[in-house]
């Protein structure tokens, strides 16, 4: 009787989870093989292009959800740490003779430099009124490109060159950008998980949850907030550092706020303070306007349908559930509670 | 010097003088309560006590350090750590998290040990969880440490707000109403388990306006009406202090309670 009244969608995914968590190594294992072996099953260059963009926006969600969604707090800007990213990264590729990794190391410090330093009002500001801060700020950042001519060239914008790493050229036929994309990928993954389950998380998670109680812990919320936005920042650089190195050409109109708005729909849509989310929703929300090209002009209805259908339906996110196993407690404590030494 | 001493705090918000004066101690392993009507200004003493409000006047001294005007995370940092009058609990957390909430003052990795997994993380992280076992299991909580915060009873989360207080440890408790919304068997219980937290070493400074609820286990009770003291000593002389059934129960009272 007990299990009928269980809401429906909790009877699933436990099952799910429980498998997933007993078969962890040869799930990830699997899931290696498949992405490393993904460009030899013979896709055409604008699937593979496709794949490369889900990831790149899948680095963008991780990023944002590291302010959104562990952190609680939105930002309508990430369009312009995207574009300080890509602007730094190929910059300095056109002017200089840095190895393409410096240069995303670059762009990963300006914009977390600048995410940090756009963090500061947070000492002052809160909800909707920061919001519109991280709104300026995306818009600002797009004035800037456009009209600081002698070094971003203006609207004409910046023609960067294929980059080379270990003396081999990035191209998509010998697929150097599809395994750039899965390292990076794979790097800011790790860093989000390595934060989120650390004392630096659970300080962010505190201060989404409630801030005055998060105060009362001794947590200093207005250091974590700054380090939330510097984070962020620093991993949308990257994925702007690593953009410019796969487009012959950007400029101001390519980091628009549709941009930082679909971003943020990256975050909703998959699962806001999930990881599993953010890939998810990358997959989604780039495929979708590809896959359903045979709507024609109706697939902005369906899209908008589609949101209008999650936010009635799901509005913690596709992939937004709260896990019912037990909390994975740190392998120390574990092996002490196993063998019951104190 | 007692072990805190409060003397003189007042603070006005505008025209209105919240708390005037008002002076108490706290000894070392006690329980103190502040008592008085809703409205005479005791979450206002306790958001002074903790770094909340500035004081405009007068000064707190904990272990003989001063500790007024001091920021809320400096004040956990010494020892003062709270409880709120509506549960302020991280509700979309587990129980064990909220407690690793509260030893995040004590938790001694930087950023770098977190991001590279170093052993110092792993064995700090390992203590902490082990701490905050102990703690949950010391306070009755051992069960519910995997669920969610928001999903246990209202009596549970009442004493995980304690035991979240205790991890920051904490050398004074200072719990605002902690009986509020619990019938008088449920308060009954909590009371009872406040004295064993005494008795396991910890000083308590109670906020309560149902003088009941803290006439049997207080040392000492301190009551304030309209932002001033009126009143202290031990319960029985509480109960009859004329001044203080005249703020409970008003002026005309007094003639029907001496009958």
């Amino acid at each position: 009787m007990k299990m009928k009244m269980e809401p429906f969608n909790r009877d699933f995914i436990t099952p799910i989870e429980q498998f997933l968590t007993k078969f962890r190594i040869p799930a990830w294992v699997l899931l290696g093989v498949f992405l490393l072996a993904l460009p030899h099953f013979g896709f055409n260059t604008f699937i593979m292009r496709l794949f490369i963009m889900i990831g790149i926006f899948s680095m963008l969600g991780l990023g944002l959800n590291i302010l959104m969604g562990y952190t609680g707090l939105v930002s309508l800007g990430h369009a312009g740490f995207f574009a300080i990213g890509a602007y730094t990264s190929a910059l300095l590729m056109v002017h200089t003779d840095l190895p393409f990794l410096v240069t995303l190391i670059a762009a990963a410090i300006t914009s977390g430099v600048v995410g940090g330093i756009l963090g500061l009002p947070t000492l002052r500001l809160s909800g909707n009124y920061l919001t519109i801060v991280t709104l300026g700020f995306g818009e600002i950042v797009r004035m800037v490109i456009m009209n600081w001519r002698s070094v971003t060239n203006g609207v004409l914008g910046v023609r960067s060159p294929r980059p080379v790493m270990f003396g081999m050229e990035f191209t998509f036929a010998n697929h150097g950008f599809y395994y750039t994309m899965l390292v990076l990928l794979l790097l800011t993954g790790l860093t989000s998980a390595a934060i989120l389950h650390s004392r630096t998380g659970r300080a962010f998670l505190a201060i989404k949850e409630d801030e005055i109680a998060a105060t009362m812990m001794g947590i200093r919320i207005t250091r974590y907030k700054i380090l939330a936005f510097t984070i962020s920042a620093t991993i949308t650089g990257v994925a702007g550092g690593f953009y410019a190195s796969l487009m012959p050409h950007i400029d101001h109109d390519v980091f628009t706020f549709d941009v930082s708005v679909l971003i943020v729909s990256i975050v909703i849509v998959g699962g806001m303070g999930t990881m599993r989310g953010m890939f998810l929703g990358a997959i989604i929300l780039i495929a979708f306007p590809e896959v359903s090209r045979f709507l024609m002009e109706y697939r902005f209805v369906v899209y908008g349908l589609l949101l209008i259908l999650m936010m009635r339906f799901r509005p913690q996110g596709i992939l937004g559930w709260k896990s019912r196993l037990p909390y994975n407690l740190p392998k120390l404590v574990q092996k002490r509670v196993e063998t019951g030494v104190q | 010097m007692p072990y805190l001493n409060v003397s003189g705090i007042t603070k006005s918000f505008g025209g209105l003088v919240a708390v005037d004066g008002v002076n108490f101690h706290v000894e070392q392993g006690e329980i103190v309560s502040i008592i008085g009507p809703n409205g005479a200004g005791k979450t206002t003493v306790f958001n002074m006590l903790t770094g909340v409000y500035q004081v405009d006047v007068g000064e707190i001294v904990f272990e003989d350090h001063p500790i007024h005007n001091k920021s809320p995370q400096d004040i956990v940092q010494a020892g003062l750590s709270r409880t709120f009058q509506n549960i302020r609990l991280f509700g979309n957390l587990r129980v064990i998290e909220n407690v690793l909430i509260g030893t995040h003052i004590h938790t001694k990795y930087n950023f770098f040990d977190s991001l590279f997994r170093t052993r110092r993380f792993q064995k700090e992280e390992a203590e902490q969880t082990l701490k905050a076992i102990e703690i949950l299991e010391s306070i009755g909580l051992g069960e519910h440490i995997h669920s969610y915060a928001q999903n246990m009873p209202y009596g549970a989360q009442r004493k995980l707000e304690i035991a979240r207080a205790i991890a920051t440890n904490a050398k004074i408790l200072l719990l605002d109403e902690p009986a509020a919304g619990m019938n008088p068997q449920e308060s009954e219980e909590l009371m009872q388990f406040i004295r064993t937290l005494r008795d396991k070493g910890y000083t308590i400074l109670l906020i309560e306006h149902d003088m009941k609820v803290v006439m049997n286990i207080s040392d000492r009770i301190y009551v304030i009406d309209h932002g001033k003291k009126i009143a202290e000593g031990v319960s029985h002389e509480i109960i009859s202090n004329e001044k203080v059934i005249e703020a409970y129960l008003g002026g005309g009272a007094k003639k029907d309670a001496a009958n």
